[in-house]
């Protein structure tokens, strides 16, 4: 899962360009670390940040069902910006993080953002014991034994809503791609990429309305790089999916100007065992366009991958679920059906 | 039809070039003075909008602590979920800049800081290696400074950096933050602040804003700006006046062939609109090139009295030019309806010939005399009872009017008089022309009595202020240094230091408290000639300086004594136990809040924990700059503890003075366009005069001295229009000063006469009016002979 961030965050951020054709060769021209793909993730180490590398997130996507009956989203992001490789202290730390939480329901969408530097302590993440967080959100490890992932717990409020939830993992890590080395591009820029595809959610909405007791799965995606996105690509259409039988699904589409999509899928099962599918297995085809803010956004898909012989056309919780924040984007929670059913998140950047 | 029309119409304009320059040069010259002051009273209230509203500090809650906050108090609250913003304030007096640290991750939005939002690479490097966000000019002045590198941002306030919290604290020196802003909007169900912290939450009041300080200021600027407006608008009418009853042939002509009255009005009113177009775009690059001109004279001003940043350079506003060419127009169609409507009156066969278009008839000085009457009774009434600051402009509007309206009738009494005094037919004849040319010049004279009572008005007014200013100096810098101290330990030995060199060691100090629901300062003041002798009083009891040093009563500032309507005796409750009666009232102009002053050992009794940290001393002027360099040697005191009070006050009147450049450059201006007024008048006049002059001619008198008698009525109408001026100005002045400053601030400065003033304002007048009639005499004296004896031509 990756958030319009990626781009703008780098666009915003980093001081200077210059990271492409280096792929490989360990930093770039700034001296932000490069991903490899000969080098294999350690955990709990990886779980923690890397700030030798340009940017980094823990991002946390659930579908959730209210005791009010009703489907609910909730989003729970926090990013990491480095404006040169070091970790830094106090008030000059080049470290910016960005939190954006979000809670969806079929006719409201809530959400809010927050900035900090890090070193003053403000925001950032620790490993032992796992905790990440930004001012009062928080995603902190409950867990006795085993990966500190397997039991989180998870909060964050805005003006107009907050959360409380607690989650409980029913399978193992995901490596995405070639064991967490996932390639982006035609051109090579890629990152590394791991999943907790398997939570079980417990928890309480504080809506205006009232509180509402929910219970799920979730999703949380951590990814790192340092490469900016190829130069003609120009944003995102990225699905998370739970099957009703176990299985899960992510893939992603990179749009480029030319209106070609890279793709990327993996396929998990129950089990948490993966597929990696190139470029060109998976395809994404926009079904229906809705206005959104003012601009026009496909917020119904068909998705294929005819090797898994899945097709299946996916719908939205609610069309509207914009989160207006510095950089703007589309991310909500979506329900699918054809040859698969099931729940999941969509997330699409670069409408403008 | 409508072109041809429209062609024969313009033709006049054609034929008359002078008269269509007068006309758009009046309209222009209208435009120009009154949009010129408005851009600088926009810019001036933008730069203080500017600092108020760096961060919002103008409107946002914040929390504060006496020593400072603290990373940990802030970050503890940042956990608790609060959406609260860090500033650090300093001042970095080697560089004499005010230095605002913020963290723009979690500021609220505002102006400075939009460079950032833009552009990605200047956030990282303005929180990374740092720099500094300024307004040009002090960008400008910081050149070669071994500070961090510098940003231009329009929005900044002059004098003013903003940095990251990070650079500044480096600059500063210090780890702790002096305020956190709270943001309105806040999570749901955060706990509340008072269980989770102890710092202080401080609601803002907008009670010591700069744009209330210096609205006086601004209030006479624009009423500068509005007499020339109105002063300019004269030449304009009298321009179009003349031209509609030149060309009264034209429109009866047609109109007989055919074009409805309907038709010719459009056409001319779109003529006027044309020329207004015209005339209000040269205006507006006119007054701008004023105002630019006039900016760094009035910032000069505001910073010195107020302590006002306001920026020096003028930024181009298209509303502001739209704004101002509405204006013209407006001003067109004012001038213009009295003769678009005279047209439309028009009987279709009216005799075409021309007459003079303003010989004002008997009847019209009678209503004239009747109204002017009625607004002078207006004005006096509104000045005795008014109650309101817009009552105080209505009496101000009715004062000048009345005075203008007045003006024909007085001049006409007045030569009467002086017609008696008359010796000789060409004397005679010169006072007896002179009163024939009243109703025909009126316009030009009023305009010109307008523009002189301005003069003596504003004048007595700014020299008030500037008198009023210069005790009020004297008041607060009596004292020959004044040292601010860090702590109270250095404060004790600097005071143990001083004693024995110097005649006195006064405290500074005082307590804010808050009095009857508003916040107000109490200063402890201690029993010495430095007060008794310079702090004039507008009302005392007569032992007043004794009951304060007992602790027995209490002084306050007239802006309190008129908000509260307390008067000596009354009783006032400073804190709970602590009442002490009102012995005195003193002025304290430029202050808006409430302020008292009391007894140093009674305010010490009652509030024995407040630090007094500075102090005025008494010393030998001649020793101060030996004590100066003793003190900072010995106590390593920074650059702006100690002032010496020679140095601010010279620099006070100094700048107190660039006042009188701007009101001065003003004065000069309106002068001028009155006397362009009388230009336009005489030269109408000059061409219609014939039948009065021709007979004079034919009798034998010599041109030469034609045209001195000539310069001789205009000089005469001129100084009698300004001994007329002077008392209206006077009034005007009183007006100001007693009506209106004191519903708009408070404060009534008291006001002086100025009469070698308005001397040179006469003589100004003068070289006015015969600057503007020369042209015209020489026109009416080089006219060939064979003109002059067609006058007689139809004589029957």
């Amino acid at each position: 899962m990756i958030a319009r961030a990626f781009a703008l965050l780098w666009i915003c951020l980093a001081t200077a360009a210059g990271a492409q054709g280096f792929a490989g060769l360990g930093t770039d021209a700034d001296g932000f670390a490069l991903p490899s793909a000969d080098s294999a993730l350690t955990f709990p180490a990886d779980h923690g940040a890397h700030p030798d590398f340009r940017i980094e997130w823990w991002y946390l996507t659930a579908n959730l069902r209210g005791d009010d009956g009703q489907d609910y989203g909730v989003q729970w992001t926090l990013f990491r910006s480095a404006l040169s490789p070091e970790a830094g202290s106090g008030w000059q730390t080049p470290q910016i993080w960005m939190g954006h939480a979000a809670v969806t329901s079929a006719s409201t969408h809530r959400f809010a953002q927050k900035l900090a530097r890090g070193g003053i302590g403000q925001a950032g993440v620790t490993t032992a014991p796992f905790d990440a967080f930004i001012d009062d959100w928080q995603m902190r490890s409950t867990a006795a034994e085993g990966d500190p992932l397997d039991a989180l717990t998870l909060s964050a409020r805005g003006v107009d809503f907050a959360y409380a939830l607690s989650l409980q993992a029913q399978g193992p890590l995901v490596l995405q791609g070639d064991q967490g080395y996932s390639v982006k591009s035609p051109t090579g820029e890629a990152s590394y990429y791991y999943s907790q595809p398997f939570y079980d959610v417990t928890g309480t909405l504080t809506l205006p309305e009232g509180d509402v007791t929910v219970t799920g799965q979730a999703w949380l995606d951590r990814e790192w790089s340092s490469q900016p996105l190829a130069n003609d690509q120009q944003g995102w259409d990225w699905l998370s999916l739970h099957f009703d039988d176990g299985s899960k699904l992510m893939g992603f589409g990179l749009r480029s100007s030319t209106g070609a999509h890279f793709t990327s899928a993996t396929w998990i099962t129950p089990t948490g065992q993966t597929t990696a599918y190139g470029d060109g297995a998976l395809t994404l085809d926009p079904l229906e366009t809705v206005e959104v803010e003012g601009r026009k956004v496909p917020v119904r898909w068909r998705v294929t991958l005819p090797e898994r012989d899945l097709k299946i056309d996916t719908e939205p919780l609610n069309p509207q679920s914009w989160m207006g924040t510095m950089f703007p984007y589309w991310e909500g929670p979506i329900r699918f059906s054809g040859t698969h059913s099931g729940k999941g998140y969509l997330e699409m950047t670069g409408y403008e | 039809m409508n072109a041809v029309a429209f062609q024969a119409l313009w033709s006049h304009w054609r034929r008359h070039k002078v008269q269509l320059a007068t006309l758009v040069l009046g309209l222009a010259l209208a435009t120009a003075l009154w949009s010129g002051v408005q851009a600088i009273n926009a810019e001036a209230r933008k730069s203080y909008d500017r600092a108020a509203g760096v961060l919002g500090q103008d409107q946002l809650d914040r929390l504060e602590a006496p020593g400072g906050v603290t990373l940990s108090q802030y970050i503890a609250l940042r956990r608790a979920g609060w959406d609260i913003s860090p500033v650090v304030e300093g001042r970095l007096s080697g560089d004499d800049l005010r230095l605002l640290g913020v963290d723009p991750l979690s500021a609220p939005p505002q102006p400075a800081l939009t460079a950032l939002a833009g552009d990605s690479a200047a956030l990282a490097t303005f929180l990374g290696d740092g720099f500094l966000l300024v307004a040009p000019e002090t960008a400008a002045r910081l050149q070669g400074s071994d500070l961090p590198p510098r940003r231009i941002a329009a929005d900044v306030p002059p004098g003013t950096a903003i940095t990251d919290i990070g650079t500044a604290l480096r600059l500063l020196r210090t780890d702790r933050l002096s305020h956190l802003l709270i943001r309105r909007q806040q999570a749901m169900g955060l706990t509340p602040l008072d269980q989770i912290t102890d710092l202080k939450r401080v609601t803002p009041t907008d009670q010591s804003s700069l744009a209330q300080l210096t609205d006086s200021f601004h209030l006479n600027l624009t009423a500068f700006g509005l007499l020339s407006f109105a002063v300019g608008l004269f030449i304009v009418q009298s321009a179009i006046g003349l031209a509609f009853e030149q060309r009264r042939a034209a429109f009866r002509t047609l109109r007989a062939l055919g074009i409805s009255l309907r038709r010719l009005m459009a056409l001319l009113a779109v003529e006027l609109g044309v020329i207004a177009l015209v005339s209000g775009a040269a205006g507006i690059l006119l007054g701008y090139i004023i105002a630019a001109a006039l900016l760094p004279g009035v910032a000069g001003t505001l910073r010195g009295l107020y302590g006002a940043e306001v920026t020096g350079t003028l930024s181009f506003d298209p509303l502001w030019a739209l704004s101002a060419l509405g204006i013209a127009l407006l001003g067109a169609a004012a001038a213009g309806a009295q003769a678009l409507w005279r047209v439309a009156r028009m009987p279709l066969l009216a005799p075409a010939q021309p007459r003079a278009w303003a010989m004002a008839s008997g009847r019209m000085i009678r209503m004239q005399t009747g109204a002017a009457i009625a607004l002078l009774l207006l004005s006096g009434l509104l000045a005795l009872w008014g109650d309101s600051l817009m009552a105080g402009f209505a009496c101000l509007a009715a004062l000048l009017i009345g005075a203008a309206l007045a003006l024909p009738v007085l001049l006409l009494v007045l030569l009467r008089l002086a017609g008696r005094f008359t010796r000789g037919p060409l004397s005679e004849w010169l006072v007896a022309d002179a009163r024939q040319q009243v109703p025909a010049l009126s316009l030009a004279l009023m305009a010109l009595l307008l523009a002189l009572a301005a003069n003596v008005g504003v004048g007595t007014m700014v020299g008030s202020f500037r008198a009023t200013f210069v005790g009020w100096l004297d008041q607060r810098l009596a004292s020959e240094l004044y040292i601010t101290t860090r702590t109270p330990a250095e404060a004790e030995a600097i005071r143990t230091y001083l004693t024995p060199r110097t005649d006195a060691v006064l405290p500074i100090w005082s307590v804010a408290i808050t009095l009857r629901g508003a916040p107000a300062q109490v200063y402890g003041v201690a029993d010495d000639p430095t007060y008794r002798d310079h702090w004039p009083l507008l009302q005392a009891q007569p032992d007043a300086w004794d009951r304060l040093a007992q602790g027995d009563g209490v002084l306050i500032n007239e802006q309190m004594a008129r908000r509260d309507e307390l008067s000596l005796g009354d009783p006032l409750t400073l804190s709970e136990g602590w009442q002490l009666p009102v012995v005195g009232v003193y002025s304290d102009y430029g202050n808006p809040q409430a302020q008292l002053i009391a007894g140093t050992d009674a305010l010490a009794t009652h509030y024995p924990d407040q630090l007094v940290l500075r102090f005025a001393v008494r010393a030998d002027a001649a020793q101060v700059p030996a004590l100066i360099t003793d003190l900072t040697a010995c106590f390593d005191l920074p650059d702006d503890a100690l002032r010496n009070q020679a140095e601010i006050k010279a620099l006070s009147l100094d700048i107190f003075d660039q006042t009188f450049l701007v009101s001065g450059a003003l004065n000069v201006l309106t002068l001028g366009v009155a006397g362009f007024a009388m230009l336009t008048s005489l030269l109408t006049l000059s061409s219609l005069r014939l039948p009065q002059v021709a007979p004079v001619w034919a009798l034998g008198v010599a041109p030469r001295q034609i045209a001195l008698a000539e310069l001789a009525r205009t000089a005469l109408l001129a100084t009698l229009t300004w001994a007329l001026a002077v008392p209206v100005g006077l009034a005007l002045a009183w007006v100001l000063l007693a009506v209106v400053n004191v519903q708009a601030f408070g404060w009534r400065l008291p006001m002086q006469l100025f009469p070698g003033g308005w001397l040179w304002l006469g003589l100004w007048a003068l070289v006015a009016a015969l600057l503007a009639s020369a042209w015209p005499v020489w026109r009416l004296v080089t006219l060939p002979g064979g003109q002059l004896l067609r006058v007689f031509a139809n004589d029957r």
